[in-house]
């Protein structure tokens, strides 16, 4: 009985650990599948920790906080979109220069706002999200199997464990049965294929961004304002990477995406629960060892498997019109 | 009874320094077929982009029935009834037929009862013009033939009374190119207006009612085609008279210099690309490899030349043994041999682009006198060479510091013939010599090659220009599927014959 319930908390935690991913992941399919490169999650993650947190604080109410963390990024976003699609710079170059930023600007402005570098005071009840116990989650705890799989893992997490893992059907309908989406998967293999239908493919890509900034916001409040009750420094902690690699992973559909979120969570959520036991004739692994497992994971996937991954044929490249 | 739908006055456009429109006046009547004619560069596909709408005219005023419109975007031009089949297709290669036509045209937000419908309407569409295209396969799938009608059914499904099609024969076998002309000559039927872009005369004779012809960006003649010839039209293309037709003495073949014997090449992919190829050239013989680009003649050039690595077979030079599956000499030892070789992909392969001209001019040479001396380049003899070679093969402009770049494609190919064809190879191996080159320069560079062969070096040449093969080659061979398919005397064979071959029907 006890491996039961340490296998439910180890799903548990996997879906906990993936959800920022999830959302990271969900706003990369958007930005690349329009032909945009977005190697800033990572920083919009942060930024919107960061938003959201102070917000909360300031404002007393985690949704303020998540709506002034949806402007920043979406405000991010845009600023990508300015040097990218209307500037044609590289874009691998812009995001990295948001990344940054934004690592210094959280720093700098949580130094002069609370005289903490990187940290922001702790949010108290009513300043961050709770946990979310489903109906009938108590009275049905003690049913075997259903109790274990309602009440102990899909019970009792925060509102964005369920928001990711309903934006993943919702992207999947969006970018696959809807004209928009159409759109948004001619912008990302031809453009000139779009502009040539009477479509503004430089309008595309920047609609493209404006949802690519929504859903990341999501994955920095959660990081702030649900699991943690405060901001810290560089807390996104590569998650935003780890995402861009499960989106390539998941050859840019929100399906196969998820799945690699969910390994990459599933890892993290093992190597927590692997600290410190003693293996039989091995005895106690080494923590550092252990840690680095999710990262190790990650390489071996993308030199490994991914090879066959076919990325949006335009992305990369900026449109230009007239030679 | 005749009535102008398409009305252009004083059409002028710059890209920076270069104005690619001059002052254009152009007037197309309904129902007709209007060809505009005219050579690489002269401004007839940036005339025709603004009449869609893709580039935007710096002045002058566009009329559809009588009517001014302003074109900002395709958008405006779709709305006004005007379609382009432009010459690299405007198609999502991993989209299916159906999803690339109602692209920008879906109705709704959400794919429903209007895909029902539109499938309905293409159906009729394609039985109205005979399209007989698959609405639910993927375009990576389909040949180019196929592609094309996609997108003229694309068109037609976005309401085009105005066709414009963009050099839509240069990638099609004549057995396609018959096909085109059908349904094009049904569409004019049906009483659609057809504007054809081409510089190929023969089918400005063969299918338009009316021509106007283009140089440098200027309209230099409107024509009834009735009134008019090839000759006269290539005159006024190219400002001279041209001549149509190569002067070549009989064949003098000699001894056996080039062969290639059971010769497998894979390509990156690893795909097989050349399937047991045999290949024998004499001294003193072109001979022609035609084939639909893609069907392995990159690759075995690339081979021959010493580039890519051969999976089984032997080549011999001279009837020394020069490459097979284990030893091989690589390019530089080729050339020192006497193979030179004009690739296919001039800017990728023939030349730096960033580079200046002289530096083109000697690459590959550079490290021989008197080009250089104990590794250091001596500039002054090099560009005494390059303004003498320069002159000789009349690259225009003539200044060997101008970065190749800034040269035009027929130009380019100068530079690089030049280069080749002046250390006198004994076998030459050439791709697509007069790709993207226009008419004054392709009569040049075929002389050039004529000359060598005369001289008695071995020639293989090869192109997917039909025309190009004909007139150029002794013998020609025909490349399907990474195969020889067939070989013909040119004395005695026809393009349609060549074309069953090059489609695999044979």
């Amino acid at each position: 009985m006890e491996f039961l319930s340490d296998i439910a908390s180890l799903i548990n935690s996997t879906l906990r650990i993936s959800t920022p991913l999830v959302f990271a992941a969900m706003a990369g399919i958007f930005a690349e599948r329009s032909g945009v490169i977005d190697f800033s999650l990572e920083g919009k993650m942060l930024m919107a920790a960061f938003v959201a947190a102070v917000g909360s604080y300031f404002l007393g109410n985690p949704w303020l906080g998540l709506l002034l963390a949806i402007i920043a990024c979406v405000s991010l976003s845009m600023l990508h979109g300015f040097a990218s699609v209307t500037y044609k710079g590289d874009q691998v170059v812009s995001c990295v220069a948001i990344n940054i930023l934004i690592i210094g600007l959280t720093t700098a402005l949580a130094a002069a706002w609370f005289g903490q570098a990187g940290l922001t005071p702790t949010l108290n009840e009513d300043q961050r999200f709770l946990e979310v116990n489903l109906p009938f989650a108590e009275s049905l705890r003690d049913v075997p199997i259903i109790g274990t799989i309602y009440s102990d893992i899909l019970s009792g997490h925060y509102i964005f464990v369920y928001l990711a893992y309903l934006s993943v059907p919702l992207v999947f309908w969006v970018v696959f049965k809807t004209s928009f989406g159409l759109r948004l998967r001619a912008v990302g293999e031809n453009p000139s294929a779009v502009d040539t239908a009477g479509i503004n493919v430089f309008a595309m890509r920047y609609k493209a961004l404006a949802i690519n900034g929504v859903l990341i916001a999501f994955a920095g409040a959660h990081l702030s304002t649900a699991v943690n009750a405060n901001f810290f420094r560089e807390m996104s902690a590569g998650r935003g990477y780890l995402a861009l690699a499960a989106m390539i992973f998941g050859k840019w559909h929100p399906k196969t995406a998820l799945v690699a979120c969910l390994l990459f969570g599933f890892t993290d959520a093992l190597q927590i629960r692997l600290q410190g036991v003693e293996l039989p004739a091995i005895g106690e692994i080494p923590v550092q060892l252990i840690q680095a497992i999710p990262y190790v994971l990650t390489v071996v996937l993308l030199a490994g498997f991914v090879g066959k991954a076919i990325a949006p044929n335009a992305i990369g490249q900026p449109y230009i019109k007239e030679r | 009874m005749v009535s102008p739908i398409l009305e252009l006055t004083n059409i002028n456009k710059s890209f920076g320094h270069v104005h690619a429109n001059k002052n254009i006046n152009l007037t197309i009547n309904k129902g007709t077929i209007h060809g505009i004619i005219g050579e690489n560069g002269a401004g007839k596909s940036t005339l025709m982009s603004i009449v869609f709408g893709l580039y935007q005219a710096n002045s002058g005023t566009i009329k559809v029935n009588g009517k001014k419109i302003n074109l900002r975007s395709p958008k405006d031009s779709i709305i006004n009834g005007i379609g382009m089949v432009h010459q690299h297709f405007m198609l999502v290669e991993n989209f299916t037929v159906l999803e690339n036509i109602i692209l920008g045209f879906e109705g709704e937000l959400v794919f429903g009862k209007n895909l029902e419908k539109a499938k309905k309407d293409l159906k009729d569409l394609c039985d109205t013009y005979k399209l007989n295209i698959d609405l639910n396969s993927t375009i990576s799938d389909l040949s180019v033939g196929f592609r094309q009608r996609v997108e003229i059914l694309k068109s037609l499904y976005r309401g085009a009374e105005i066709l414009i099609l963009d050099e839509p024969t240069g990638v099609l076998t004549p057995q396609e190119v018959d096909e085109l002309f059908k349904i094009l000559r049904s569409l004019k039927a049906e009483g659609k207006t057809i504007v054809l872009i081409t510089h190929k005369l023969i089918e400005i004779m063969d299918l338009t009612s009316e021509v106007s012809v283009m140089r440098q960006g200027e309209m230099v003649g409107h024509t009834k085609t009735e009134n008019t010839n090839k000759e006269q039209l290539a005159e006024m293309m190219v400002g001279r008279s041209v001549l149509l037709r190569l002067d070549k003495s009989e064949v003098k073949a000699g001894e056996v210099l080039f062969s290639v014997k059971n010769l497998t090449v894979k390509d990156d992919l690893d795909v097989t690309r050349v399937k047991n190829v045999d290949l024998e050239i004499r001294s003193g013989e072109i001979l022609g490899l035609a084939g639909v680009t893609g069907n392995g003649q990159t690759e075995l050039l690339e081979a021959l030349s010493g580039i890519r690595k051969v999976e089984s077979g032997e080549i011999y030079l001279e009837g020394k043994k020069v490459s097979d599956s284990q030893n091989f000499l690589d390019p530089r030892e080729l050339k020192d041999k006497g193979l030179a070789h004009v690739p296919e992909d001039r800017q990728r392969m023939g030349l730096v682009t960033d580079f200046k001209a002289y530096e083109n001019l000697i690459f590959g040479y550079h490290d021989q006198q008197p080009f250089s001396k104990s590794s250091v380049l001596n500039h002054r003899d090099i560009i005494s060479h390059s303004k003498k070679i320069m002159e000789e093969y009349d690259v225009r402009p003539q200044s060997p510091n101008l970065i190749t770049s800034n040269f035009s494609g027929g130009n380019q190919q100068k530079i690089i013939l030049s280069r080749e064809l002046n250390e006198n190879p004994k076998v030459l191996l050439v791709g697509q010599p007069t790709r993207g080159v226009d008419i004054g320069a392709i009569e040049f560079i075929h002389q050039r090659l004529i000359d060598m062969r005369d001289r008695g070096a071995a020639i293989l040449l090869v192109s997917v220009e039909l025309d190009e093969v004909l007139s150029l080659s002794d013998r020609i061979v025909v490349m399907f599927d990474g195969k020889i398919v067939g070989e013909k005397d040119n004395k005695n064979v026809t393009d349609r014959e060549l074309g069953l071959l090059m489609a695999g029907v044979v």
